[in-house]
C-alpha cells in the first residue's frame, strides 16, 4: 500500500482500512470521554437522566449559551474538599506503587530464570506463565477467597504447622488486596521482562568477565541496565490498571478505605450520582495521563520501529 | 543465553509457576468436593456439576456470554486487523497520532473509566442497553489487543515478499490476499482467541453497559461470589478453566503441526 504512496491517490480499499477502525474508535472511545467530561460538569438531580443541564442542540446557539452558563464545578469541589475521595486516590496510588515494586522483585528472578533455561524449554515456560492469564480474572481472584477465608486452607495450614494458634483474618485486609494484585498481574510483569532479557547478548557478560568485572557487578551494569525498557513496560503495565482496579479490592479487601475504582462504582451504582462519578473518572484519568502517555511511547517504539 | 540456569534460576521459576498454579489447582480439586462446607473435604463427587446443570439462570448467562464473546471477538478481529495494517502500512495519514493514541490507550485504561464512558454514551443517545451494547463495548475494548498482536506480526515478517509481488505487477488488494493475509493468519487467529477470552472474562465493562434482561456469566458469578464461596461456583470455574486449557493446548498443537509441515515442505523443496 505504500507503493501507491502520496496520499490522495490511494484506492478506496486502502482508505477504508484506515477509516473504519478510526471512526469506530472515535465514536466508541473518544466521544464517550467528551460526554464524561460534560457530565462531570453537570449537577445531580433526581430525574431521568439524573443530571442537569441536558445539552439541547435543537435550541441552537442560545441553547449552547444557556448550557454553558449552567455548568457547575460542584463535582470537582466535592472531590477536593471531601477527604473520602482524596484518601481513596491516595490509597489507590499506594496499593499500585507497592504492588508494582513487589511484582518487580518477584517477576525479575522468574523472567531471568526463564531466559537462562535451555532455548528448547523457554517457549513452554512462557506458555505456562501466559496460561493463567487466559483464564478468567474473576476466577483467579475468587480462587484466593477459598484460600484466604477464615476457615480457609491457609489458616488450616498455618494452624497445622503450629505457626499460629488462632485463625488469622486474611480476607478483608490490605494483605489480601496485595496478594490478589500480585497474583493477577504477575504475567504482565514477567512477559515484558522476559522479552528484553531473552534478547540480551551473552558476549557482553563474557567481555565484562574477561576484563575482570565481578559477576554481580556485571549483572548490575550489563543485564539490569539493558533490561530497563522491559522494567519500564512491565511496571507501567501493572501500575496503571492497578490504580483503577475494582474487582480485587471489592472481593478481597476490607471496607475501611476504598480504592478509587470502588468509590467510582459506588457513586454510580449505589448513590446514582453520575456527575460525581464522572468527575472521579476525569480526575483518575488526569492522574494516569503521564504514565499512560509514557506507556504509549514505549508501545509505539516497540511496534512501529522508527516512526 | 549460553550458560545454563543456576540453582537460583531454577528455584525462582519453579516457585513462580507454583504460585501461579496452586490456587487454580485447589479450586479445581474443591469443585469435586462432596461436602457443602467448602473447607471440609468429604470425598470426591460430581454433586456440584449436577446442581449446575439444573441452574437455568447460570446456563442462560453462560450462553449469553458465549454469544457476546463470539460476536465481539469477530468484529474486533476485523477492526483490529485493519487498524494494525493502517498503522504499519498506511504511512503517514492525517490524524495518525490521534489514531495510534486511541488504539493503545484502552490497553491500560482502567476498566471503570471505559465502562462508565460507554454507558454515558449509550444513555446520551438513548440506546436500549443489553446484549448489543455489551457486544459493542467488548469490541471496542478487545480490538486494541488484536491490533497489537497483528501489528507485531506485520512488523516482523519479511517485507520483500510483498514488494516482490507488487514489483511483478500484482495489484495491492491481491498482494494483500495472497501474500500478506496468509502470513499474518496465525496472529489474526491468536488475536481472535484473546479477544474471545477477554470478552468472556470481563465483569466491569459488562456491568456498566448491560441492561435489564442481559446477564453475562461474570456478572452472574460476581453476584454469587459476593455472598461467599459456593461449591457450584467452584464447578463453573473449573469448567471454564478446562475449556481455556483445551483451547490453548489445541491452538499450540495446531501451530506446531503447521510449523512442522512448513519445515518438511522446505526440506522437500531442497531435495
Amino acid at each position: 500500500m505504500r507503493a501507491s504512496g502520496k496520499s490522495g491517490r490511494r484506492s478506496w480499499g486502502a482508505r477504508a482500512v484506515v477509516r473504519i477502525p478510526y471512526v469506530w474508535l472515535a465514536i466508541f472511545f473518544l466521544v464517550p470521554f467528551l460526554i464524561v467530561l460534560k457530565i462531570s460538569l453537570s449537577q445531580t438531580v433526581i430525574a431521568q437522566p439524573p443530571y442537569v443541564p441536558v445539552l439541547d442542540l435543537a435550541a441552537g446557539w442560545a441553547g449552547l449559551k444557556d448550557f454553558a452558563a449552567r455548568l457547575s464545578f460542584d463535582g470537582y469541589e466535592l472531590l477536593v474538599f471531601d477527604p473520602l475521595y482524596l484518601f481513596s486516590y491516595l490509597k489507590s496510588l499506594e496499593v499500585a506503587a507497592i504492588s508494582t515494586a513487589i511484582l518487580l522483585a518477584i517477576g525479575y528472578p522468574i523472567a531471568y530464570g526463564i531466559a537462562r533455561c535451555p532455548p528448547r524449554l523457554q517457549p513452554v515456560l512462557v506458555m505456562l506463565v501466559i496460561l493463567p492469564f487466559w483464564t478468567s480474572f474473576l476466577i483467579r481472584v475468587y480462587a484466593w477467597i477459598n484460600i484466604l477465608q477464615r476457615d480457609g486452607l491457609l489458616n488450616d495450614l498455618l494452624i497445622g504447622l503450629h505457626i499460629v494458634d488462632a485463625p488469622v483474618a486474611w480476607l478483608s485486609s490490605d494483605t489480601a488486596i496485595y496478594i490478589g494484585v500480585i497474583y493477577s498481574y504477575l504475567p504482565f510483569m514477567v512477559l515484558p521482562l522476559y522479552a528484553t532479557l531473552e534478547k540480551m547478548d551473552e558476549t557482553l557478560l563474557e567481555a565484562a568477565a574477561d576484563l575482570g568485572c565481578p559477576r554481580w557487578k556485571a549483572f548490575w551494569l550489563v543485564t539490569v541496565s539493558l533490561s530497563l525498557p522491559g522494567v519500564a513496560a512491565g511496571a507501567l503495565l501493572c501500575f496503571i490498571p492497578v490504580v483503577g482496579e475494582f474487582v480485587i479490592p471489592d472481593l478481597l479487601g476490607g471496607s475501611e478505605t476504598m480504592m478509587i475504582g470502588q468509590t467510582l462504582w459506588m457513586e454510580f451504582f449505589s448513590n446514582r450520582d453520575w456527575p460525581v462519578a464522572s468527575a472521579i473518572a476525569v480526575a483518575l484519568l488526569c492522574l494516569l495521563l503521564v504514565p499512560m502517555l509514557f506507556y504509549e511511547r514505549l508501545q509505539q517504539r516497540a511496534l512501529e520501529g522508527e516512526h | 543465553m549460553r550458560r545454563g540456569p543456576s540453582l537460583f534460576n531454577v528455584v525462582s521459576v519453579a516457585l513462580g509457576l507454583a504460585f501461579l498454579y496452586l490456587p487454580i489447582a485447589i479450586l479445581v480439586i474443591y469443585s469435586f468436593n462432596a461436602s457443602r462446607l467448602v473447607t471440609v473435604w468429604g470425598g470426591w463427587s460430581l454433586t456440584w456439576y449436577r446442581a449446575l446443570l439444573s441452574d437455568r439462570a447460570m446456563m442462560e448467562a453462560a450462553w449469553a456470554s458465549l454469544r457476546i464473546a463470539a460476536l465481539s471477538a469477530s468484529a474486533a478481529t476485523v477492526l483490529g486487523t485493519c487498524a494494525a495494517i493502517a498503522l504499519t502500512r498506511g504511512g503517514r495519514f492525517r490524524g495518525r497520532l490521534l489514531f495510534s493514541g486511541m488504539v493503545y490507550a484502552p490497553l491500560v485504561m482502567p476498566e471503570v473509566i471505559t465502562g462508565l464512558s460507554l454507558l454515558l454514551l449509550f444513555v446520551a443517545f438513548n440506546v436500549d442497553r443489553g446484549f448489543w451494547t455489551i457486544a459493542i463495548a467488548h469490541t471496542t475494548l478487545t480490538l486494541c489487543f488484536v491490533t497489537v498482536i497483528v501489528q507485531a506480526r506485520l512488523v516482523s515478517f519479511d517485507r520483500s515478499l510483498e514488494e516482490a509481488a507488487m514489483d511483478l505487477g500484482c495489484p495491492p488488494l491481491k498482494t494483500f490476499l495472497t501474500i500478506t493475509l496468509p502470513l499474518i493468519a496465525p496472529a489474526i487467529a491468536a488475536g481472535w482467541m484473546l479477544a474471545f477470552s477477554l470478552s468472556l472474562d470481563d465483569l466491569v465493562i459488562a456491568s456498566f453497559t448491560t441492561g435489564p434482561g442481559a446477564t453475562t456469566l461474570p456478572i452472574r458469578i460476581y453476584s454469587e461470589v459476593r455472598l461467599g464461596v459456593k461449591p457450584e461456583i467452584n464447578a463453573v470455574c473449573t469448567i471454564m478453566i478446562a475449556l481455556v486449557a483445551i483451547g490453548t493446548i489445541a491452538a499450540s498443537l495446531m501451530a506446531k503441526r503447521g510449523a512442522m509441515r512448513r519445515e518438511r515442505a522446505a526440506l522437500g523443496a531442497q531435495v
